[in-house]
């Protein structure tokens, strides 16, 4: 993010509620993000948290209740979607089913005034960009669902708009589709240097693609980061257990040694936590630990001498990884991954005493 | 069908096995229904087109082309003129299609905001709705012909309401006029302009307007040039039926009309109601009236056709 450029999108303290006061139902409470140019930014969550809601929002279909919404430094929520230059690909597409593919993705130039020529002529370009060049002439109806799509995509790229609105595109794909299509998009978003903002509430999906993702719950603003940033430093609980796997386990703060507190699991076993601070000795919080950041030994053969330990209840073989279940002496149960390529994981045998390992700094300790 | 399967399973179509056998057998009633119901009376009424008039009523086996001679040709009063075109008839028929047609334009653009309005409420409300739509109904087409005949009537309510208000000095004449007609045909089957339409529009998915709108349409090109492309197969078929039933209705004609506004389902019953009737001519008019709406069909047909080629 360089100063000198505005930002493409300012959504400054957005507020959505629906219906009037006794029944009313926020939406969005207090959303802010900024959204610099030519980034792939994502809103992720589960259903309901209001990702969807904030990008009609941006696109014009829902009024904003408070706050405000810029376009490269301009106010556009007073604006009527036809009026935005922002454009979006529906979730289950909503091509028009009386038009060719070729008066689809011509449709929006056309209304922009462009001559039947010349829109045609940029519809074809965008055809030919997402290989759909000798179907141009066929109904929508008769195409697949990859190929829907990408007239979809053709459709809202057409008018060359200043931000592209993604409204979950992928969902409706098979699963190897929706693999192959995360990396053109990817591609085409590179290429052509216009903002996306991109709605999915799956994690694995957004992790791929985004430069930067907000992760959103209940109509908050979880975290904005890049995909690193919110796997390893979530910031809360919610954070942590959306994106990925992850242990959470609940603690005191025994001491505190720098930015890292230390705290108890297990049984009364010490292990050192970073933390986004503003804790002090006492409090209880919550532990993540990625699966795939623990390993298991031998007891007594580690040579770092860790005092946490417990028994292998369960194996559970997930081609690429091995996921094992553990007690740990208090009853709490862990998760470990285990890739399969070394065998370690299946030189246990299910009630086997085992001792648990914790990469350096893999605990993270969560407020709330 | 893939081809590896065809050797073992060779069918070429998948319904074939119900034209033979068992299945042709299971169908009958479909068969009789429509051979008794449909096929038998028009073939009655083509033929007794052909037939010679009994004068009390009924025909005489007598082969003839009398009955399309009369509607067409006029021979003077002991037919024994050179023929000249009779306009009698032509101009029942051409005051038929324009009514029926008019009846259809006003119930399209009645019907298609109200079908429209009916299925963008909620589901709860729209089931009301169409039950206020179809409650009429339960009521009887003669009696609802009646009533609309009361309410206009120089005495009725209409008037009186609008000479207690000061709007008329004197009562408007209604009854009797194209108008009444028109007011009849639009009354009786607005319904079947309403419920196709709202069946189409209860189907179509507002994303595509959404879209369209994103796509930097203002809300009137989105209506001409999404939603009524989308939803116009209901429309037709609300047009079609009510422009048909209107070709042939006798009672509005009848009830609220007078001599000038006589339509063709008026002259076909006619002939047929009492003994002073003309059997051959009312059916010859049956036939040429039904041949005038399998036309229509016919164009509605092609172009169904021609669209879903077009989706091919």
């Amino acid at each position: 993010m360089t100063d000198s450029s505005p930002l493409a999108l300012e959504v400054s303290h957005a507020v959505k509620i629906y219906g009037a006061l006794p029944n009313a139902v926020k939406a969005l409470n207090d959303v802010s993000i900024d959204v610099a140019n030519n980034e792939f930014f994502t809103l992720l969550g589960p259903s309901g948290c209001g990702k969807t809601t904030l990008l009609r929002m941006i696109a014009g279909f829902e009024t904003i209740t408070e706050g405000s919404i810029r376009l490269f430094g301009e106010n556009i929520e007073n604006l009527p979607a036809n009026k935005r230059p922002v454009n979006t690909v529906f979730q289950q597409y909503a091509l028009f089913p009386h038009m060719t593919v070729l008066q689809n993705v011509a449709f929006g130039l056309t209304m922009l005034g462009k001559s039947d020529r010349e829109a045609n002529g940029i519809a074809t370009r965008m055809l030919d960009m997402v290989q759909l060049g000798e179907f141009s002439n066929r109904k929508p109806t008769q195409l697949s669902g990859g190929q829907q799509q990408r007239v979809a995509l053709a459709r809202a790229l057409a008018p060359s708009p200043k931000l592209l609105l993604l409204d979950e595109p992928l969902s409706a794909l098979d699963l190897k589709l929706r693999h192959a299509m995360r990396v053109e998009l990817k591609q085409i978003q590179e290429e052509l240097g216009i903002t996306f903002i991109f709605v999915t509430h799956d994690q694995e999906e957004a992790l791929t693609m985004s430069d930067r993702i907000a992760v959103m719950s209940n109509g908050e603003l979880q975290q904005i980061g890049t995909g690193r940033e919110i796997y390893e430093e979530p910031k809360n609980k919610f954070v942590a257990d959306f994106i990925g796997e992850t242990n959470l386990l609940t603690t005191q703060v025994e001491s505190i040694q720098g930015a890292n507190a230390v705290c108890v699991v297990g049984n009364h076993t010490p292990l050192e936590c970073a933390s986004a601070g503003g804790i002090s000795i006492g409090d209880t919080g919550i532990i993540s630990i990625r699966p795939e950041r623990i390993t298991l030994t031998k007891p007594g053969s580690d040579a770092t001498g860790s005092n946490l330990t417990g028994t292998v209840k369960r194996f559970i073989y997930l081609g690429t990884d091995t996921q094992c279940m553990v007690e740990l002496d208090d009853g709490t149960e862990i998760h470990v991954r285990v890739q399969n390529a070394h065998d370690s994981a299946t030189d246990f045998d299910v009630g086997e005493r085992a001792s648990i390992k914790i990469d350096q700094g893999a605990a993270r300790l969560l407020v709330n | 069908m893939s081809a590896p399967i065809a050797p073992l399973n060779a069918k070429k179509n998948p319904n074939a096995g119900v034209f033979d056998g068992i299945g042709l057998w299971l169908l009958s009633p479909s068969w009789i229904v429509i051979g008794v119901f449909l096929l038998l009376p028009v073939f009655m009424m083509l033929i007794f087109s052909f037939l010679t008039k009994e004068f009390r009523g009924g025909v005489i086996w007598e082969p003839t082309l009398a009955a399309y001679d009369q509607f067409l040709f006029d021979r003077g009063l002991f037919g024994d003129e050179p023929p000249t075109i009779e306009w009698t008839y032509i101009t029942i028929f051409a005051r038929s299609i324009w009514q029926a047609a008019l009846a259809t334009l006003f119930c399209l653009i009645i019907g298609f905001p109200t079908a429209y309005y009916i299925a963008t409420r909620s589901a709860r409300s729209r089931s009301v709705w169409l039950f206020l739509i179809t409650i009429p109904y339960w009521v009887n087409l003669l009696i609802r012909t009646v009533s609309m005949k009361f309410l206009i009537r120089d005495t009725g309510p209409l008037n009186q309401f609008l000479m207690s208000t000061g709007v008329i000095d004197s009562p408007i004449h209604i009854v009797n006029t194209n108008f009444a007609v028109q007011l009849g045909l639009f009354y009786s089957y607005l319904p079947f302009m309403v419920l196709p339409i709202y069946a189409a529009v209860e189907r179509y998915n507002f994303a595509l307007s959404e879209a369209a709108w994103d796509l930097y349409a203002d809300r009137w090109t989105t209506l001409r040039k999404i939603l009524i492309p989308v939803v116009k197969p209901g429309i037709i078929a609300g047009c079609i039926l009510v422009f048909v039933p209107s070709l042939g209705a006798f009672l509005a004609p009848d009830l609220l009309g007078g001599a000038k506004t006589f339509m063709i389902g008026s002259l076909i019953e006619e002939q047929f109601k009492g003994n002073a009737g003309n059997w051959p001519f009312g059916a010859a008019a049956s036939m040429i009236l039904l041949s005038m709406v399998l036309i229509v069909l016919m164009f509605y047909a092609r172009q169904q056709t021609r669209a879903q080629a077009g989706a091919r």
